[in-house]
């Protein structure tokens, strides 16, 4: 209950303040937030599952953005950052997939 | 530790539990925690939507179509600088064309009028002087009109125009231009016919031209002002530095002469 009214609270502040994302983090931007969707995903079958736990939640929700992050930057360091990023989209997108498809079957057993 | 995307070993709660679990409000700092990192996403998850969205389509393209798109404005500028600089000359041959043809219908006018000056088809006005022949004893014919007229053309006259007082004393003097065709008749009791206008004395010259020269050329002995005095009448001229030639004629249109390159 109380994180869903979070992410409406954010989702809120975002669409209110308009604020502009400072250039040094436009590339990470966009990963980090496909890395912590795929944590919300993870803590949402964990839930499901009867095995979530907060701690976990907060270290793999800070850890993913924190490591995603880091790729794309050792990417830009090494001239693949397009590459790389695409990559870690890549992989997260099939970790979110296959988080979705437990979640699916979970709740419609199917 | 399980991490949340692993596959749960334990058996699920029964939906209700699980719905009463969420519902239940915790306030314990990891939950916190957690409502404070969904905020966050939320957060950024938004602005990053809106900055895409602000960045418009170019911002999402490849590479090679970014350089495609960038070859295709270049050659379109291109073209369109040629387009410019042609329609540019266009406009100044225009523009250069456009001042000849204006000084070229100013010079013409000009000419219209100074033609118009020698043909008496317009007024002339300047310095010059007015000759005031008087007649009492009837003595002066067109003979002694035309040559004062001969002896103010040698002298340079440019404009010229002939008045009289009409014989039945009409309000006013009848005037004619003198140009290169006019004719000088007897009338039949007294008076001159000029270009078929009846003029009686005193007779007035209106003549533009220089005064001076014009004076002197009146007064040499044996010329226009002793023949007058000879013939019983008085020859009375006043030199002007503004005269006018108001008479007119029209331009007549020549019935066989045509203009010959």
């Amino acid at each position: 209950m109380i994180p869903a009214l979070a992410l409406v609270l954010g989702v809120t502040l975002g669409l209110v303040l308009e604020p502009t994302v400072p250039a040094a983090l436009q590339p990470y931007l966009p990963i980090a937030v496909v890395a912590a969707l795929d944590a919300v995903f993870g803590a949402v079958r964990a839930q499901l599952e009867g095995i979530f736990d907060d701690r976990v939640f907060v270290v793999s929700f800070v850890s993913n953005v924190l490591v995603a992050g880091l790729v794309v930057f050792l990417g830009d360091q090494l001239g693949v950052g397009g590459q790389l990023s695409t990559g870690v989209v890549v992989v997260l997108g099939i970790r979110i997939f296959s988080n979705a498809a437990a979640i699916r079957r979970r709740v419609f057993h199917a | 530790m399980t991490l949340p995307a692993e596959p749960g070993a334990a058996g699920p709660d029964s939906p209700g539990s699980l719905l009463r679990r969420l519902l239940t409000p915790r306030f314990r700092r990891v939950d916190l925690a957690v409502a404070a990192l969904l905020a966050v996403l939320g957060f950024a998850a938004v602005i990053q939507v809106r900055s895409t969205q602000a960045e418009g389509p170019l911002a999402a393209a490849r590479q090679g179509d970014l350089v495609q798109i960038l070859d295709e404005l270049t050659n379109r500028n291109d073209r369109l600088r040629e387009e410019i600089s042609a329609l540019e000359q266009a406009r100044r041959e225009i523009t250069t064309g456009t001042d000849r043809s204006e000084a070229a219908l100013a010079e013409a006018r000009r000419r219209a009028q100074l033609l118009g000056v020698l043909a008496g088809t317009v007024p002339a006005a300047g310095p010059g002087l007015r000759l005031t022949i008087s007649d009492p004893r009837g003595q002066i014919g067109p003979e002694v009109l035309l040559n004062a007229l001969e002896e103010l053309r040698a002298a340079g006259a440019e404009a010229l125009q002939l008045e009289g007082a009409t014989a039945g004393g009409t309000p006013a003097p009848p005037a004619v231009r003198v140009v290169a065709s006019t004719s000088f008749l007897e009338g039949e009791d007294g008076g001159v016919l000029v270009d078929g206008t009846l003029l009686q004395p005193p007779y007035r010259f209106v003549v533009v031209g220089d005064p001076a020269t014009l004076a002197t050329a009146l007064s040499i002995p044996g010329g226009v002002e002793d023949d007058v005095v000879q013939r019983g009448g008085r020859a009375l001229v006043e030199r002007s530095e503004d005269v006018r030639v108001t008479a007119v004629r029209p331009l007549p249109e020549p019935r066989y002469a045509r203009p010959a390159a």
